[in-house]
């Protein structure tokens, strides 16, 4: 007989090397273009902290920041309570809960370009579904390539479209392991419906809700390819969120410093701001 | 409080039911005093949840009526039957603290807080969960938490009947015994109507003034405890009652005597019906083995499980158990049987068929 | 064959699930570890089947040292409380699926598992999936399961729980024929007494993660070694009551007492503690040297064969319990006996000094 070895640890050993190639590789390089200062030629100059304070202090970036965070929080606000509406409003037995949940998922499988796309086509004034049926039925001026508010209500739709079937997914997994005892006992305690969703539903969809939360946020704070491909950030820089604004300067000035820099503290703000809720939400717990 | 009719209920899960076998019930009729403890105890699928449910009232029946005194609920949904239920599983709201859990029901309710307040506190002396009040409720014990299940249905002084769907199933057997206690205690004291539904009958039978036995959606036994130890009406539930259950040993009825292995065992009384399956009923507390017996059999098992014996002896290829408080014999001995001719009954095709004499 | 740990410890953290244990069973018969919901009997069968890692000590198994050896090397197997077969295989698949894992070959697998249900009364249900059958066939199909394939040593873990009472009798009462004497070490976890009594064998004794005794079943029901010991294997609970010595005699609070004997007149004076047990304190007189205590009684239990009161006698909830029917008064103040001879004594500390000379 073989007593127990440490051989387990060769078998993380493929992950522990494709994690360094993907994520601390490219981190370090990001670093190291973060402090130094460039101007061609592959040649580098010591640069500190210089490109960290340029950026924060830059209005640019605030106003990237401060339209990230908008639509970040817009669409939390949207995305959970609506999703968590409709796994309420799910069936939980019988023939069309199947049905429920492949239209749910429908969605989250088309490709996010393919999305960005879809809905520029779906909202083109001219040609668009939605843009013909607005403007020349119903006679509302709509035209989100030339009016800011019009390009924010498309793309925060978008991904309501888009994501809300994740929240509902989630939700709705909660919901389903909750004993039917629960509903009895509520109904014999005299239980109103709201009491019901707050002191049954609620807690016992805490820990899923958490995790949709967290998600959404870090996907939402990240989203890049579909406000990319529907509005390119505009009109104007109306819709440039960080990343598009990240992409613009790394690639679109090639100024590699900034864009380190930049990368670093949007990378900082994601993880801080996840680690505090999800502190937050497990703390009672303990 | 009120007293429970429940007239010719019959429950089917299917749309439409046809034959007999659809029915998860068939043709319930009882009634059950106020102020009483009762216990539904057969075997799982013997359909006592679903009276229970119907009974609560979070199903409908089929057909049929149920009565809380003379009022008709049958249609009535179960917060406005006044009934409290507590689960297998205890039912407890997590986010709350456990006196916010037994305020629960009242405040739904409308009653004012200096009322529930007082009506808590009674409640939680009575559990002995008075120190824990302020505790949130899922920090608890199994035990505890059942017994805040049971709170919520105390709280209220309204309550026709409090119901319990196996309440000890997760708790463990020393608790059992205390929870059990505590539960009889409470009916002592507050004489509110308490149903009690198990597969246990150590539970039902010391829990309850009068248990109904059920089987495959009917009623076999309503009795006493000790009627249904003494005098089983049915084999299934000289079977299913009591530790061993009763011996049912084929055999064989001529000159209105019945005979077990060439020997004549006495019974009770007269037979009554011979017709059919005749089979001898005697539980294992009145088999005797000693050198009058007449029944010759082999030792195949014997159990010394402290307060008693319990020994299994082979009559031919029949097993008979004996409890015994004399010395245990060991695993092939041969031994005589014999029976208490008082404790001795005939069941043809299950169903008792000797008289008791009379005195 | 025989398992051993020897100075098993398991401690997660700061929290302490195992103290040191050493514990040795043997093949043939049941080996019991009885104790409460927590107590630690899972932890004990997941560190002998190698589920677990000891933090210290080590595990044994005929005569090799297997601490640290993967439980699936181990040849062991394992029937859980909850009935775990997988869904989507037929009953055959399941009980051939130990078998498989082996590569063994076809026919022979046919003999083995048609063997194994046979045993099992699963015959006729070969073809069916585990949710078309009662939970009482469904924790047979697990137990076929565990005996199909050659092991040394296999685990129940609280096999009967989930199961109706009637069922419970049945299979429990079919339990050792179904193990029976094949040369591998039994061990059977259980919360009940009463059931460890039934199976009989070797009992280990466990509480909050100690082992506090171990012997033949009905060895240590009738001769507990310590206070904790005795209340593990007490199904009602046992009654206690703080006594003292004084000279000749042995007094109960300030009424009752009794003239010391055997073993008991060689103590010194002082306080002990006294455990009798239910079924020993009756309503009626049973022995020339009996002692008469009153009490009001508290709650009632009449199961059919048996009395139940619950009284209170010193400021303490004593049981009795006897045989047939006794028709006890809420309230009202009873008579009770009790014999000397049935009573244990225990030291301050907990340790047994003495007991009557009856079989407890």
């Amino acid at each position: 007989m073989k007593t127990e070895n440490q051989r387990g640890w060769l078998f993380v050993l493929p992950v522990l090397l494709l994690v360094a190639f993907n994520a601390l590789i490219p981190l370090m390089t990001v670093v190291n273009y973060s402090v130094q200062e460039t101007f061609g030629n592959n040649q580098f100059f010591w640069h500190g902290l210089g490109w960290f304070e340029d950026i924060l202090r830059s209005e640019r970036f605030h106003a990237a920041l401060g339209r990230q965070l908008f639509f970040t929080f817009t669409i939390l606000a949207i995305e959970i309570p609506l999703g968590v509406i409709i796994a309420l409003a799910m069936p939980r037995k019988g023939f069309w809960v199947p049905v429920c949940l492949v239209l749910m998922a429908l969605p989250m499988l088309i490709p996010w370009n393919v999305v960005g796309s879809m809905w520029n086509i779906f909202t083109l004034p001219e040609i668009g579904l939605l843009g013909y049926f607005l403007n020349d039925v119903l006679g509302v001026n709509y035209d989100m390539t030339q009016q800011p508010v019009a390009a924010w209500i498309t793309i925060i739709v978008m991904d309501v479209w888009h994501w809300t079937s994740l929240v509902v997914l989630l939700a709705y997994a909660g919901l389903v392991s909750i004993p039917d005892a629960y509903y009895q006992a509520a109904k014999i305690d005299g239980a109103s419906n709201w009491s019901v969703f707050r002191y049954i539903q609620l807690p016992k969809m805490k820990r899923v809700l958490t995790i949709a939360i967290l998600l959404r946020f870090m996907d939402s704070f990240n989203i890049y390819t579909e406000p990319f491909t529907l509005t390119g950030g505009g009109p104007g820089n109306s819709t440039t969120l960080l990343s598009i604004d990240l992409v613009k300067i790394a690639l679109g000035q090639f100024d590699l410093g900034p864009a380190a820099a930049m990368s670093l503290i949007y990378f900082a703000i994601t993880l801080a701001v996840s680690w505090l809720f999800y502190t937050l939400m497990t703390k009672d717990e303990q | 409080m009120a007293e429970i009719r429940l007239k010719s209920l019959r429950h089917s899960y299917l749309p439409s039911p046809k034959a007999a076998e659809d029915y998860a019930l068939k043709e319930i009729n009882l009634a059950w005093d106020d102020g009483g403890a009762y216990a539904l105890l057969g075997p799982s699928g013997c359909g006592k949840t679903t009276l229970l449910n119907i009974i609560s009232g979070l199903l409908t029946p089929s057909e049929g009526r149920i009565l809380f005194d003379d009022t008709d609920v049958t249609d009535l949904p179960p917060d406005q039957r006044n009934i409290a239920q507590v689960f297998q599983f205890p039912v407890i709201y997590d986010t709350m603290t456990v006196y916010d859990n037994l305020a629960f029901p009242l405040r739904n309710r409308g009653v004012d807080e200096a009322q529930v307040d007082a009506r808590v506190r009674e409640i939680a002396v009575m559990l002995e969960l008075e120190d824990s009040l302020r505790t949130r409720a899922s920090h608890l014990t199994p035990d505890s938490k059942q017994k805040i299940s049971m709170g919520r249905g105390l709280v209220r002084d309204d309550v026709n009947v409090i119901m319990f769907d196996e309440p000890l199933t997760v708790i463990d057997p020393e608790l059992k015994w205390k929870l059990r206690s505590k539960l009889k205690e409470l009916h002592q004291k507050i004489a509110v109507t308490m149903i009690y539904v198990t597969h246990d009958q150590t539970e039902a039978l010391t829990f309850a003034d009068q248990v109904v036995v059920m089987q495959d959606g009917e009623i076999v036994q309503i009795g006493t405890p000790v009627e249904l130890f003494e005098r089983p009406q049915h084999t299934f539930v000289g079977h299913f009652i009591g530790s061993p259950g009763m011996n049912i040993l084929p055999c064989e009825v001529a000159q209105n005597a019945a005979w077990f292995h060439g020997c004549n065992i006495p019974l009770e009384g007269p037979i009554k019906s011979k017709d059919g399956r005749t089979e001898i009923g005697v539980r294992p507390e009145f088999v005797i083995m000693d050198d009058n017996g007449c029944i010759p059999g082999t030792v195949r098992k014997a159990a010394d499980i402290g307060r008693h014996a319990v020994v299994e002896v082979m009559v031919g290829n029949t097993q008979v158990s004996a409890i015994t408080d004399g010395p245990v014999p060991e695993r092939g001995d041969d031994v005589y049987l014999r029976f208490d001719p008082e404790q001795t009954r005939l069941y043809t095709d299950g169903w008792i068929a000797t008289e008791r004499a009379l005195p | 064959m025989a398992l051993e740990l020897r100075d098993v410890t398991k401690t997660l953290g700061a929290e302490t699930h195992i103290y040191p244990t050493s514990l040795k069973f043997e093949a043939g018969g049941f080996n019991i570890l009885l104790g409460a919901t927590n107590a630690g009997k899972s932890t004990l069968i997941k560190l002998m089947a190698g589920l677990e890692k000891p933090t210290t000590g080590e595990v044994w198994v005929e005569g090799q040292n297997v601490t640290g050896v993967l439980p699936q090397k181990r040849q062991i197997a394992l029937v859980h409380q909850f009935f775990v077969n997988y869904p989507h295989m037929t009953v055959f698949e399941n009980i051939a699926s130990p078998l498989r894992v082996q590569r063994m070959s076809r026919s022979d697998i046919e003999t083995r598992v048609r063997a194994a249900a046979d045993v099992l009364q699963l015959g006729p249900m070969l073809d069916r999936r585990p949710q078309e059958l009662s939970g009482g066939q469904q924790q047979r199909c697990a137990l076929a399961r565990a005996i199909v394939k050659e092991s040394k040593a296999i685990f129940l873990d609280e096999p009967l729980a989930n199961l109706d009472y009637k069922l419970r009798e049945e299979l429990r009462e079919q339990l050792p024929d179904i193990l029976g004497e094949r040369g591998t070490v039994v061990v059977y976890a259980t919360s009940e007494p009463t059931e460890a009594l039934l199976l009989g064998g070797k009992t280990a004794l466990v509480h909050e993660g100690r082992v506090t005794q171990v012997g033949r079943t009905t060895e240590i029901y009738h001769m507990p070694t310590d206070l904790t010991s005795a209340r593990v294997f007490s199904d009602p609970p046992i009654n206690f009551a703080p006594v003292t010595k004084k000279g000749d005699e042995i007094w109960m609070g300030e009424s009752i007492t009794w003239p010391v004997a055997g073993d008991v007149a060689a103590l010194p004076d002082g306080p002990f503690t006294v455990a009798i047990r239910p079924h020993h304190i009756t309503p009626f007189k049973s022995d020339q040297a009996s002692v008469e205590i009153h009490g009001p009684v508290k709650i009632t239990e009449l199961s059919g064969s048996e009395s139940v009161a619950h009284f209170e006698i010193n400021g303490e909830i004593w049981v009795s319990m006897s045989r047939g029917v006794f028709p006890f008064r809420v309230g009202e103040m009873c008579k009770f006996h009790m014999t000397p001879d049935d009573c244990f004594y225990f030291r301050p500390d907990g340790q047994l000094v003495a007991k009557g000379r009856r079989n407890g």
